[in-house]
């Protein structure tokens, strides 16, 4: 199996990036945007991955099977704005080889 | 006017170290902090929570770090305000600075450390359409006087700790409290969610959940509010007051307009010398500073304090010979007259 994996991640201006998210540095998937620089610094990642901000709320567009939401994250979820059904903290998304294919679409900034 | 050596903005964890490394060198500082309480992101955010890289501390609690952090600079007196966000910045004939707050506390002094963080921290708004035109007109993101809520209703909305303190605690002061959250859940101490539950059951607070706030109604302030339950029609509830707690935010804020250089939301500076920025005087240090290499850790920012300080030295005394000291051999004297030094060996005949 490849190290890396292909996800597609929609800025918050639109613009669609295809990039190769590596799986061996147990990276989360807020951490890859940063790596990528795909926002702005201090804008994504505020509370480090903590599940206590969240600034790395994205929407999944794909079908894959991601790590099941803890209650930390369905509680910062449930006082977030802009959330829709389909939102994730991108700090909890462990980048893993199952989510070759992944797109996310990064939700506004609040 | 408040005088000091140093003015540090931001009393996190790196503001309050460059106060003990000024007080050996005793340079005197004076912090300014938008939060209530030192400690920064340490003690808003993750207070309960370990941190690990920390030198000499295997795991510490970011509470405790800062807690002994205020303990390790307390000889050296600080000055506080707190719960004020720097807002200008003015530089003076004599090369000093004054910093206003946005509530019109004044601050001078010769050098100023930037030790802000990723900003200042700012409640986070909901997103209703017309919120902004009802705010300080029944609105209120932060609760400063809990005495304007007496006998009145107010409705609180969030799920976190705050939400629930606040509601416990106008349960008392209030005419009504109602307590808005879009999950039946709630994320908060055991204590506070139970003591909800039992000002629920004896009907001193009103519940309503899962549901959300989508509208405010009122012509010169709040007089009602559009509640939706989750699946439901809209309905409309009245009220004087709307507190909407959904915890804070960090904003860079006016910092970005005192003519920094400013690049990724962060303060350039120079790191190959001293952490100054493209302002002579003006020091950026810990998370809130760039530089290449930049790493944003706790650490780093102890560093960033310590030679920040030693800038600062040379600036308040220009041309005064300095030599560093360990506080192993000269020990630490306090500005409020305590003395910490290593006991002396004893010297003892052997027969």
């Amino acid at each position: 199996m490849k190290q890396d994996i292909d996800i597609t991640i929609i800025d918050r201006d639109g613009v669609t990036h295809k990039i190769e998210a590596p799986t061996d540095m147990a990276m989360n998937l807020m951490e890859v945007v940063r790596s990528f620089e795909l926002a702005p610094e201090g804008t994504i990642g505020v509370c480090g991955g903590m599940a206590m901000c969240a600034s790395c709320q994205c929407y999944v567009n794909s079908e894959h099977n991601l790590p099941e939401m803890q209650d930390d994250e369905e509680a910062m979820l449930s006082e977030a704005f802009y959330v829709k059904d389909n939102s994730r903290l991108g700090c909890q998304i462990h980048i893993s080889p199952e989510l070759e294919g992944l797109e996310v679409e990064l939700a506004p900034e609040s | 006017m408040i005088t000091t050596d140093i003015i540090i903005i931001g009393a996190g964890p790196t503001g309050l170290f460059a106060v003990f490394e000024a007080g050996l060198l005793k340079l005197k500082c004076h912090l300014i902090d938008a939060l209530p309480q030192p400690g920064g992101q340490c003690s808003e955010i993750y207070p309960k929570k370990p941190i690990y890289d920390i030198p000499a501390y295997p795991e510490i609690l970011a509470g405790d770090l800062t807690d002994k952090l205020l303990e390790q600079c307390k000889q050296f007196e600080p000055g506080f305000t707190l719960g004020e966000r720097a807002e200008t910045i003015d530089k003076q004939d004599d090369g000093s600075f004054i910093v206003t707050t946005n509530k019109g506390t004044q601050h001078k002094a010769p050098v100023v450390a930037i030790a802000s963080g990723l900003g200042s921290f700012e409640p986070r708004k909901p997103l209703i359409e017309n919120i902004t035109q009802f705010e300080d007109k029944g609105v209120e993101y932060i609760i400063k006087e809990p005495e304007l809520y007496r006998d009145k209703d107010v409705v609180i909305a969030g799920g976190g700790d705050s939400a629930l303190d606040w509601s416990i605690f106008l349960a008392d002061v209030a005419k009504s409290v109602t307590l808005v959250h879009r999950r039946n859940e709630f994320r908060g101490h055991l204590d506070s969610v139970e003591k909800v539950q039992e000002l629920k059951n004896s009907e001193k607070i009103s519940l309503i959940t899962p549901a959300e706030i989508t509208g405010i109604i009122g012509d010169e302030k709040v007089e009602a509010l559009e509640i939706t339950k989750k699946d439901e029609a809209p309905f409309t509830l009245g009220t004087d007051h709307f507190i909407p707690l959904f915890g804070l935010s960090p904003k860079l804020g006016p910092i970005a307009n005192w003519g920094l250089e400013i690049e990724k939301n962060a303060i350039k500076v120079n790191n190959a010398l001293d952490y100054q920025t493209n302002i002579p005087g003006i020091f950026a240090i810990g998370d809130g500073n760039i530089y290449p290499g930049k790493l944003k850790l706790i650490l780093c920012g102890f560093h960033e304090a310590t030679l920040m300080c030693q800038a600062a030295y040379q600036i308040i005394n220009p041309g005064r010979r300095y030599v560093l000291k360990y506080t192993t051999v000269a020990g630490v004297d306090g500005f409020d007259g305590t003395r910490k030094e290593a006991p002396k060996a004893v010297v003892k005949t052997i027969n």
